[in-house]
């Protein structure tokens, strides 16, 4: 245990020379401030501990004689060592505080820290959800004034604020759908999704019960309409449509289409992951939307985190706010905001909703994502009503400016149909034929750069989602357009080294296809000397 | 407008690049009829730092904090001391804002943690495989049972939960049931010293495809599930186990020791905080590798790189949204990654030894507290067995007793009628959590106040 490199790479034995600037070897594995580290499981050890606590005493003991007797084989670090280990891996991440991050329909803009400051407020990150309603109404008057905003900003009647993340909106909002057309005794079938939508969105109508049809694209990027008008009949549930789409395209017929799913009496979900784009400029409930997710860390600038948390509120339109989820806020008419959970929803809904509420459940245990919430309110006051206007600008401005810089060098398949919107889409094409949109996003990493979104949407070949969003200066653009440029001209040159990068990351590129052949997703004592088989393999431990 | 770095020279210059007149010819697809020009209703215009700070701190002051209170809330979010280091790490710019990783080799920092984290809930849960986290424990718990649905391939279509399984968890289930085929038999909750497992048993058929429990229960009793696990296993269904307190799991035995197929429950009290409910973090694990396939969520799995050193990647991702669409095995496309740092780094800092600590402390202060109200007139403790949480019974309605002594800073505990609305039968019992945030003084505040208002 006392190794300090056990990345399985054999400190003292010769690099491979795949780079001639990867230099002589060293002894620790470490390249000055690129730092190797190893696993907790194997520095660690059960004996130690980074808290202090009292020694556990005997004393009263009314387990059910379920005492834990075996180790359970969790190690611990001391504090110093626990600080190290977590900041020498942080160093192994890009992140957003890092420099440009352009994935595509993905939305990675500042991080404002007054969010996180917040958040911490003990009043909001200390309150246990089932707090009596009188002790928290500070944290419930955060949930209605964002929900007020949100509703406002999208011209909407409702908002659902429990839905964990984006997905899990988008099934609340199906679900709103399907609740609807059941309590007037409509049983559809069907959901029309359109290929540019995100791949949730099929996954999420399938989910909740739904058979899925393809509409397809127009040679314009939008959603074929005649296509569309065809296919729509007593059957349909509804369609789920991402707008602006996954292409970087303002669907130009939302309002048209909108009307038309109306007049069979099915209902319009849009995904509303790209809201950013639009946010003040126009409202999706004024084109006809029914429900919308909103994506918190997209458009209000939540952080990521390494792959979440997230946060999915769901405005409805006045037909399917009655069957919103549990629980839910609302201010009544003498200014009080009301958490309205099971107990009180019938009473509520008869002395506010004219007894309509017809809720289709719940979706989670307690409120939803109030760390998110505090975050985004904060934001939304931070940038007024001005500022939000402004976000939209920039972000379709910043956009622009790349799709227009770019398209000499990289395929743009959209680029004839007008301006994109918050993220510009190219392509492979013109590409030497054995590089690929990987090798180009790999070299992308050696000039600095978290590569956009690749290989998605899927009806592009070889596709490339380079969102900037509104918080890139002129200076940081022109500096990842000059880098992106000369990737892309060795990728049409066919420059072979591509096709081994990065060359400079802490790894060289990773075999995905062993990790799935051969899983290994937890730790295990490492084998004697001849080996024993995996964890897959044994069958467990 | 301090978080736009564009100037107006800077957007003249762009527009002119693009070959735009103005920014308005930018948005040339939004029909003109839906577009907005004036100022948002309402909204007021953009505030300084400072003066947003004011108001949410105006409305953060609004709230009791658990800290200011002698505190005894439970249920499924816990109040644990959570140590400095572990905001400071979170807070890292490199890991609160950084996205998926979709690019191994710049985001191994991210994926290292994810492997230790998935291998720290395995050995906590005693299961062979985690997964890289999901929204929250009663999310997790839905998807177990919709997992066990697809093991079942649709042939089994009933699901048996437990009178006392988390009554938010079992809305979950069944909301998401009614847009499945899956029919839930639910037990009815009871007040008793033990749960009827028997009970739960008898309800297991055939047509099963899981049943599920909770460990230690909505009341906070602690049973043995091997009997359930072998009924369950008699029939060919699964037992899934959920789990809403992990520091538990430092001084009970493992639901993977005792027989449980899925694992499931909520990470909130290592690491994570209170929050009013969110985010938090959704544990999930499976006792044989051979379910690993049918799983939902991410999962962070050891590779090599081109070079031969170590490292790691988000893996089979076959049975993901993005590839499979309406074939996926679920619709998520996230995970609770920063509360899954959160977790992994206080988990590192207690260790098994800070782990068996805490948990020893824990229980210690619940049998005080538990043996202290047993001597208020009025109140019985009902558990037989229990960890850090109890039910005890008032003789009255306990919402009522809650809100009275809530007035004098004493958030007395989580009452059935408030859980349980509609079953009138059980208003009269609270659910008392005690943490090792709990000091004596704190029980004898609650004794007396409780001594008071029953008199």
């Amino acid at each position: 245990m006392s190794a300090p490199n056990q990345s399985g790479w054999k400190p003292g034995s010769p690099v491979q020379d795949h780079n001639a600037m990867s230099g002589p070897d060293t002894v620790t594995g470490n390249r000055a401030l690129m730092l190797e580290e190893p696993l907790i499981f194997e520095i660690g050890t059960t004996e130690t501990t980074g808290v202090d606590l009292p020694e556990a005493k005997g004393g009263a003991n009314r387990l059910g004689g379920l005492d834990r007797n075996e180790t359970i084989g969790l190690p611990g670090l001391s504090e110093p060592e626990t600080v190290r280990h977590y900041t020498r891996l942080s160093r192994q991440n890009y992140a957003i505080d890092l420099g440009l991050f352009p994935l595509g329909s993905c939305t990675m803009k500042h991080n404002p820290r007054l969010n996180e400051k917040v958040a911490r407020m003990p009043g909001f990150a200390d309150v246990h959800p089932l707090q009596p309603v009188d002790t928290v109404r500070g944290a419930l008057e955060v949930i209605n004034e964002l929900a007020f905003w949100l509703i406002d900003l999208t011209a909407m009647h409702g908002v659902a604020m429990s839905p964990k993340a984006g997905a899990h909106g988008e099934l609340c909002g199906i679900l709103c759908i399907r609740a609807a057309l059941e309590a007037r005794g409509d049983a559809r079938k069907v959901i029309l999704v359109p290929e540019s939508a995100h791949g949730t969105n099929p996954a999420t109508a399938a989910f909740a019960g739904y058979e899925i049809e393809d509409i397809p694209a127009n040679s314009d990027g939008r959603v074929d309409l005649d296509a569309l008008k065809s296919r729509l009949g007593p059957d349909v549930a509804g369609v789920m449509i991402t707008n602006p789409s996954t292409l970087g395209l303002f669907e130009r017929d939302l309002k048209a289409i909108s009307d038309a799913v109306h007049e069979v009496g099915g209902f319009v979900y849009c995904d509303g992951a790209n809201f950013n784009a639009i946010v003040g400029k126009v409202r999706p409930g004024d084109l006809g939307v029914d429900a919308m997710h909103i994506n918190l860390h997209k458009t209000f600038s939540t952080p990521h985190g390494g792959g979440g948390p997230g946060s999915g509120p769901v405005v409805l339109s006045e037909a399917l706010s009655p069957f919103a989820p549990l629980p839910y806020t609302a201010r009544t008419k003498d200014g009080i905001v009301h958490l309205v959970e099971e107990e009180d929803a019938d009473a509520f809904s008869e002395e506010h909703f004219d007894g309509v509420m017809q809720s289709f459940g719940r979706m989670t245990a307690f409120h939803g994502q109030m760390g998110m919430f505090t975050r985004a309110l904060t934001y939304i006051l931070s940038h007024g009503a001005d500022g939000l206007r402004q976000v939209a600008e920039d972000a379709v401005l910043n956009a622009n400016y790349i799709l227009r810089s770019l398209e000499d060098v990289l395929d743009a398949p959209f680029g004839h149909s007008g301006p994109c919107m918050h993220e510009a889409l190219f392509s492979d094409k013109g590409f030497a034929e054995d590089i690929s949109t990987l090798d180009l996003a790999k070299a992308l990493i050696d000039e600095g750069y978290h590569p956009m979104t690749m290989y998605f949407p899927l009806v592009v070949h070889g596709a490339m989602l380079v969102e900037p969003t509104e918080t890139e200066s002129k200076a940081a653009l022109d500096q990842f357009i000059t880098a992106l440029r000369s990737v892309a001209e060795r990728a049409r040159a066919g420059d072979e080294s591509l096709k081994t990068a990065p060359h400079y990351a802490p790894r060289r590129r990773l075999d995905e296809t062993l990790a799935a052949r051969k899983p290994v997703l937890a730790w295990e004592e490492p084998s004697p000397p001849g080996g024993t088989p995996t964890m897959s393999e044994q069958g467990g431990r | 407008m301090r978080y736009l770095p564009l100037t107006d020279a800077d957007r003249s210059a762009m527009l002119e690049k693009i070959g735009a007149p103005d920014v308005d010819a930018l948005f040339v697809d939004v029909p003109e009829e839906a577009r907005l020009d004036g100022p948002i209703h309402g909204l007021p215009m953009h505030a300084s730092e400072m003066a947003v700070e004011k108001h949410m701190r105006r409305l953060s002051k609004k709230n009791l904090a658990a800290a200011d209170a002698a505190f005894f809330l439970g249920a499924g979010a816990y109040k644990h001391h959570v140590p400095a280091s572990v905001d400071h790490i979170i807070q890292r710019g490199e890991f609160l804002t950084a996205y998926t990783p979709y690019q191994p080799e710049i985001a191994q920092g991210t994926l290292q943690m994810l492997f230790e984290f998935q291998s720290q809930v395995a050995h906590l849960y005693g299961c062979a495989v985690a997964n890289a986290s999901m929204y929250d424990g009663s999310t997790a718990c839905w998807e177990a049972v919709a997992m066990a649905s697809r093991i079942a391939r649709g042939k089994k279509r009933k699901v048996v939960l437990s009178g006392a399984l988390h009554p938010h968890y079992a809305e979950v289930v069944k909301t998401m049931a009614k847009f499945t085929d899956d029919e839930i038999a639910h037990a009815k909750p009871a007040m008793q010293a033990e749960p009827d497992s028997a009970g739960l048993m008898a309800r297991i058929d055939e047509d099963t495809s899981c049943v599920v429990v909770q460990y230690p229960d909505i009341l906070g009793r602690v049973t043995d599930l091997q009997p359930i696990a072998e009924a369950a296993h008699d029939k060919g269904a699964l037992l899934i186990v959920v789990n809403t307190e992990p520091v538990a799991l430092g001084a009970i035995k493992s639901p993977g020791e005792m027989g449980a197929d899925i694992v499931v429950g909520e990470g909130q009290s290592i690491g994570v905080g209170l929050q009013f409910g969110g985010p938090y973090l959704g544990l999930f694990a499976v006792r044989d590798p051979k379910h690993v396939r049918m799983m939902p969520g991410r999962l962070c799995g050891e590779t090599q790189d081109a070079e031969g050193k170590r490292g790691y990647v988000l893996t089979l991702s076959t049975r993901e949204q993005h590839i499979r669409r309406e074939k996926a095995t679920s619709n998520i496309c996230t995970n609770s990654g920063l509360c899954a740092l959160a977790f992994s780094v206080h988990m590192t800092l207690l260790g098994e030894k800070g782990l068996r600590q805490l948990a020893a402390e824990n229980h210690r202060l619940a049998c005080l507290a538990a043996d202290k109200l047993a001597e208020v007139p009025g109140v019985s403790v009902l558990n037989g067995s229990f960890f850090n949480e109890f039910t005890i019974r008032l003789g009255t309605d306990a919402r009522a007793i809650v809100r009275r002594l809530a007035k004098d800073n004493v958030l007395a505990g989580v009452s059935l009628g408030r859980l349980f609305p509609q079953h009138e039968e059980l208003s009269d019992g609270l659910i008392v959590a005690v943490t090792e945030t709990t000091t004596e003084e704190d029980i004898e505040t609650l004794v007396s106040a409780l001594k008071e208002v029953l008199a």
